[in-house]
């Protein structure tokens, strides 16, 4: 049997292998080689060097969307992760309707951006009308109407995650500790913490990459108003490509410095929570 | 031997799986529907319309079926999403099988198609038109044909005018036009309506304001100065822009910080319901405030306090230009200019643009356009025939300038900035708005060209 699957293993990876090269590496390499061309449709650009990355560079309104970028992915990150673990750790203890909890609380996470977005503005809008301003006047509640948004949506799929993590944890290590004379609170810092390190690695490494990659929520919840400063890295793009007349390049061009941020920032996060996981 | 067939067959199945999914991946979010008869014939070329406005979606489709049908040419009819054209056309145009006939919207929409647009001049087509002005030109090519004109002003219903004891010729300029606004406002518990409908600036409604609003300063300061076009302007109009701003936020159905929520559906639902007398929009929206009965809408023109406005009349324009995909095979071409020909002269497709309910052989309602060619019919759009009446009694209308404003991004940037001074009119929050509008007109001006 596994000499036929080792005979057949181009048959059964080709097919896959095929359609990531299609939907994946060739429209990146095409991506990167247009954000050094200008061009109207992909298939029609003429070569004109860094000059779209001069451009991405000096835009003011780009970097200003990388600030405020990284402020709500800060803001995400510690806020989803903080408040996830913690209901994560209540609908670890046994109560009755527990399955319920956990699947209202992960619902938020089937529905899509978009349809979020206007939803939130509804409400946001309808409560912020009481104090005589919106959503799209006001930079300070734009951006904690996406914070809010954002951890509703995204806390009960990190707590799914977190519940996994906390019911691998075997039993005997929390009851020696406890036997030990440990506090709940020292179980928690010395035993289930330690032991919780690679689900935080993949729950910090989510919410940080889907901070940074934000774009539907933004998009309809916010728009960037006012005055672009709730917009985006993403929605900067987009913007950048479809506002004015012959930037499609320089909007090419940001998405590939956004594209190369993302990574390296995922990578840097991934070294060091993966550093501080121990082995069970 | 068995078991090598299953895996034959397993990864067979697998690859099929693959190229069908790679097949239903590349169809596009435009709704399409190609026309039921397949006579495709290599030597006639065919057609392939992409469609700019989804409210005419069907009788295109319809259209592009009798066509068919008539000629044996195959048209296709796609239709962007509502507000996604620009992003549609350009992943169609990266097709193999582009679109031969596409749309822009002015100058500006041109200068990032001009490279794709046919030279329409003596073309059948061409000859049609009724008068030269709505030809698009790109130097000595002419690029774009307009096939609709429209016009749009400050709808009005007449019936809770004269309940507040006002008529239409009480209202000559500007200042009178804000004496019988201000006058409503005082007296809007009594009267039990407001003045204007929410001037909303939610994505569905801004363009009202930041694009059509903004056409009447940028008409006035080109009036002025005798230009059509211009690298940085000078906003002589923009106290009036400011004064005419204020009229609408602070005399309309709610209050002005909550504008920024309001939606396109909320001004027209406040107009249908009789909550508010004014609400500025153009003959396109006829189908939407139609209910209030032709004999109860009237129109008036949008007046800004700027010298000689006594005999202004209302904006008329386009922003509606067909091109022919200069790439496309010569045969399509020809298809194409030909299409087109029929649309505007035969009478089918004169009805069908032109006419109203039932005007379509199949019985429904055409699309209501008024045309700039020969054939055009008389409208039962009672905004159009309001407006061909400012015409007729010399009223001089009001050009679609707002086709010049520099970029989409120009357009977002003023309209975030009237929503703010809207919530909070201060001159520093004005001053805003003269950047968005002179400063910034400069730069992304400077942005496009280089």
């Amino acid at each position: 049997m596994e000499k036929a699957i080792k005979r057949y293993f181009p048959v059964f990876v080709l097919p896959t292998l095929l359609a990531f090269c299609i939907g994946f590496i060739w429209p990146f390499l095409q991506g990167l080689y247009l954000s050094f061309c200008e061009f109207r449709t992909v298939n029609d650009a003429v070569f004109v060097g860094l000059s779209n990355y001069a451009k991405a560079i000096s835009d003011p309104e780009f970097l200003h969307a990388f600030w405020f970028t990284a402020l709500f992915a800060v803001t995400t990150v510690v806020l989803i992760n903080l408040l996830g673990f913690l209901v994560a750790l209540a609908f670890t203890q046994n109560f009755k309707g527990i399955n319920i909890f956990r699947t209202v609380f992960f619902m938020p996470n089937l529905i899509g951006g978009i349809v979020l977005g206007y939803i939130w503005q509804l409400i946001f809008n309808g409560v912020l009308a009481y104090f005589g301003t919106t959503l799209k006047i006001s930079t300070f509640w734009g951006f904690w109407g996406l914070v809010i948004l954002v951890c509703w949506q995204q806390i009960g799929y990190m707590m799914i995650i977190y519940i996994a993590g906390l019911q691998a944890i075997p039993g005997d290590l929390t009851e020696a500790a406890q036997i030990d004379g440990a506090s709940a609170w020292q179980r928690l810092i010395h035993v289930i913490l330690p032991n919780m390190m690679p689900s935080i690695t993949i729950c910090t490494f989510l919410t940080l990459t889907n901070g940074f990659k934000l774009f539907d929520q933004n998009l309809s919840l916010t728009a960037g108003d006012p005055m672009k400063s709730t917009e985006m890295m993403a929605l900067n793009i987009y913007n950048t490509f479809y506002g004015r007349v012959g930037w499609q390049g320089v909007g090419q061009a940001k998405a590939v410095l956004f594209f190369i941020l993302v990574v390296g920032i995922g990578l840097i996060q991934l070294r060091i929570t993966r550093s501080k996981e121990v082995q069970q | 031997m068995k078991k090598k067939l299953l895996a034959a067959g397993m990864a067979g199945a697998m690859v099929l799986g693959v190229l069908a999914g790679c097949g239903g991946g590349s169809s596009s979010t435009a709704t399409s529907g190609s026309t039921g008869g397949s006579q495709t014939s290599e030597a006639k070329g065919s057609v392939y319309y992409l469609n700019f406005k989804p409210e005419q979606d069907a009788q295109w489709q319809e259209l592009a079926k009798l066509y068919t049908e008539e000629t044996g040419v195959e048209v296709k009819v796609s239709t962007a999403a509502s507000g996604n054209y620009e992003t549609t056309l350009m992943s169609e145009m990266a097709k193999s099988s582009a679109p031969t006939l596409f749309q822009v919207n002015g100058p500006v929409g041109l200068a990032n198609w001009k490279d794709y647009c046919y030279d329409l001049s003596g073309s059948a087509v061409a000859g049609e038109l009724s008068d030269n002005a709505f030809a698009l030109m790109d130097g000595d090519s002419m690029a774009g044909i307009g096939y609709v004109i429209e016009t749009y002003g400050i709808i009005y219903n007449k019936d809770l005018l004269s309940q507040a004891g006002y008529a239409e010729e009480d209202i000559t300029d500007f200042d009178s036009f804000k004496a019988v606004v201000e006058d409503i406002t005082a007296r809007k518990d009594e009267l039990g309506f407001s003045a204007f409908t929410s001037a909303g600036m939610d994505g569905s409604s801004d363009w009202r304001f930041k694009t059509h609003l903004a056409n009447l300063p940028i008409y006035y300061e080109y009036k002025a100065d005798g230009i059509d076009d211009t690298d940085a302007i000078k906003g002589t109009y923009l106290d009036n822009y400011r004064a005419v701003w204020d009229l609408y936020i602070n005399n309309a159905t709610c209050e002005p910080a909550m504008l920024s929520a309001k939606t396109g559906d909320d001004a027209t639902a406040e107009f249908v319901s009789g909550q508010a007398v004014f609400y500025q929009n153009g003959t396109w929206a006829y189908a939407d405030v139609a209910e209030l009965g032709d004999e109860t809408l009237g129109m008036l023109p949008i007046y800004i306090g700027a010298e000689g406005e006594e005999n202004q009349g209302l904006c008329t324009g386009t922003e509606n230009y067909w091109c022919v995909n200069k790439n496309a095979s010569p045969e399509d071409i020809q298809a194409t200019l030909d299409f087109m020909y029929w649309c505007v002269s035969s009478e089918v497709g004169t009805k069908a643009m032109c006419g109203g309910e039932g005007a379509m052989p199949s019985g429904n309602p055409g699309m209501g356009f008024v045309i700039p060619f020969k054939g055009n019919l008389e409208s039962e759009n009672a905004l159009v025939n309001i407006a061909n009446q400012y015409v007729a009694d010399g009223k001089e209308s009001v050009l679609w300038c707002f086709s010049t404003m520099p970029s989409e991004n120009w357009k977002n940037v003023l309209g975030s900035a009237l929503t703010t001074y809207a919530a909070d009119q201060t001159d520093a929050n004005w001053e805003t708005v003269r950047a968005a509008f002179v400063d910034n007109w400069a730069t992304e001006k400077a942005a496009s060209a280089s």
